[in-house]
């Protein structure tokens, strides 16, 4: 009895250590590149130990490249900012038009912003390039914003509509005794109620713009202009002169700390739109 | 659109009490929807349209353009290297799924039970995915250096080789770091799915399995699997309509190198449209992908909906 405790005891201790190593060892691997490029970008060369001296003189070089590092991080800002912005007001109210109310070709408006998903953007981009020049929106953050904005729709909106259905119909209909408006009830009533929803389609908004590449790329041609991701591969391609690799460990650094930040603190929310973007 | 709305808003009131059924008071949902609806038609339907349209086109960026029919798809026909972007794309789209598979899928059974620490493994993997695909091929690229980087000058200095071996300089070690980079960035995305399909598995299955004897991949291959089946089809599909549109990480790790061996249809694409700037051209190959990639949507809606079974 007492032996066959024991053996028991030492089977589960054996798996806890086996598991937990093999966890740890795991974790390290998939943290490690990018703890490693904090560290590097902290320190001063040469690579590829970073382990002596603390100098911030990487950061202080990004600026020197084209139009500087901090200009391209308030362009990356400006966008991803306005482009939550934008997106949640707009997949609020289009939400909230699709979940409770009945108005003609209700289905193929919803169908149709939907079915974009099933479209690569990368093969629409010329003509939003030609377009955006016809509304002089060429070069220009708006215009960036705009196509962003749009990108974001259709996932957006599906999680919004989603989180109004879950609403029940009769908080509505109380409300709307007690004579509020529907703009009032719009904001008052329905918004603390689908804020975790909205709380989702903000972060993912932001985090795919923050990072996004291709359409920067084609859309912004002056360097007063680059977002983030596009100004680090000017200075990684060695587009103002020497490569300064201390430099764009700098430079990721700044474009990943917001996303990881913003991930740890709002974790459920974001796997909360990753199974509903992805079950449904 | 949005100017008709509030006519017929105002009008509601009055209609709807003659005609009794429609309630056009709910036609304000127009207006709601309305933002939504005037973006993506400008910036999606009607961009959508001029691509057909453009494809038609011989389109410089410069000058005037000219009708020409099918002329840029008989052209395609003939472009060896686009067939050849598009063959290296479907080569590192299976590469790919399979890598990502193989290690997703064993992290997903790791970290599918709650238990001490299970958060943190859960968090650990899934860190690479929030950060963006630029962010990652340039944060490898720097790792990948011959000079500056990890890789190279770490194995040098252990003495694991004789000198400095630059990993980008020929296709199989360029394209097996871009393998290693992408799974460590998009395993944790795969394990999230798989691990929701495995948590959907009732328990009580696999107990009853365990003590009708089955052993443990028996039950793998006999229960989990099966019920599995929607969940894989979502991963996969995910993982290939994603690897089809690669552009990111073979621009900035590879610039599409070494001698123009990595260059994805994507890439090609921007080539043709942005630095030859045949936006005619580009706009006919760009219509090739987005028939591959609705192809490929649809087969996703019929994986998805067919319930379990089949």
């Amino acid at each position: 009895m007492a032996a066959a405790t024991l053996s028991a005891d030492r089977g589960t201790l054996g798996s806890f250590v086996a598991r937990h190593s093999i966890g740890l060892f795991l974790s390290a691997i998939f943290i490690a590149p990018i703890f490693w490029t904090l560290l590097s970008s902290l320190k001063p060369p040469p690579p590829p130990w970073p382990t002596t001296g603390f100098s911030i003189e990487n950061y202080v070089a990004l600026d020197s490249f084209g139009a500087g590092l901090w200009h391209s991080a308030q362009n990356s800002i400006f966008v991803s900012v306005s482009s939550v912005l934008l997106t949640a007001v707009i997949s609020l109210l289009a939400g909230y038009g699709f979940s409770r109310f009945t108005f003609p070709f209700k289905n193929l408006f919803f169908i149709m912003i939907l079915s974009t998903i099933m479209i690569p953007f990368q093969s629409i981009l010329t003509p939003i390039f030609l377009l955006l020049a016809t509304f002089k929106l060429q070069n220009t953050l708006t215009g960036l914003v705009l196509v962003y904005v749009t990108l974001q729709l259709p996932f957006s909106i599906f999680m919004m509509r989603n989180a109004f259905d879950a609403v029940p119909k009769e908080i509505e209909e109380a409300a709307r005794i007690d004579g509020a408006r529907s703009v009032a009830l719009l904001t008052r009533i329905m918004l603390p109620l689908v804020w975790p929803g909205l709380v989702t389609v903000a972060l993912f908004a932001f985090l795919n713009t923050w990072n996004e590449f291709i359409a920067a790329l084609v859309l912004m041609t002056d360097q007063e202009k680059f977002t983030l991701p596009i100004m680090m591969t000017a200075v990684q391609s060695g587009r103002f002169g020497a490569i300064n690799w201390g430099a764009v460990q700098a430079g990721v650094t700044v474009m990943m700390i917001p996303c990881l930040i913003l991930f740890l603190l709002l974790q459920r929310f974001y796997i909360r739109g990753l199974t509903a973007g992805a079950v449904k | 659109m949005s100017s008709t709305t509030p006519s017929a808003a105002a009008s509601a009131p009055l209609r709807a009490a003659r005609k009794g059924r429609p309630d056009r008071s709910q036609w304000i949902g127009l207006v709601y929807i309305a933002p939504a609806i005037a973006l993506v038609t400008v910036f999606f339907v009607i961009p959508l349209g001029m691509t057909a349209w453009m494809s038609l086109h011989n389109w410089p960026l410069m000058g005037g353009h000219s009708f020409i029919g099918l002329d840029n798809y008989v052209a395609i026909t003939k472009d060896t290297r686009f067939w050849n972007a598009l063959k290296f794309t479907l080569y590192y789209t299976v590469i790919i799924t399979i890598a990502i598979f193989a290690v997703a899928f064993p992290l997903a059974l790791f970290v599918e039970r709650p238990g001490r620490m299970t958060g943190f493994y859960r968090t650990s993997f899934f860190l690479p995915v929030v950060v963006g695909f630029a962010s990652a091929s340039l944060l490898w690229s720097w790792l990948l250096n011959v000079d500056s980087g990890l890789f190279s000058p770490a194995a040098y200095q252990l003495g694991l080789t004789p000198k400095k071996v630059n990993l980008i300089a020929n296709f199989d070690t360029a394209f097996w770091s871009v393998i290693v980079m992408v799974v460590w960035k998009v395993a944790g995305f795969t394990m999230i799915i798989l691990m929701t399909g495995l948590q959907s598995i009732p328990g009580d299955l696999t107990e009853a399995a365990k003590i009708d004897g089955a052993n443990a991949w028996q039950r793998f291959t006999q229960i989990t699997l099966p019920l599995m089946r929607r969940t894989l089809a979502l991963a996969l599909i995910l993982s290939v309509a994603g690897s089809i549109l690669a552009f990111d990480q073979f621009y900035i790790m590879l610039r599409g190198g070494p001698r123009n061996s990595t260059i994805t249809a994507v890439y090609w694409i921007f080539n043709q449209s942005f630095v030859s700037f045949k936006l005619g051209y580009g706009a006919a190959l760009s219509m090739v992908l987005l028939v591959i990639l609705v192809v490929l949507s649809l087969i996703q809606l019929r994986l998805l909906r067919n319930p379990e079974g089949t």
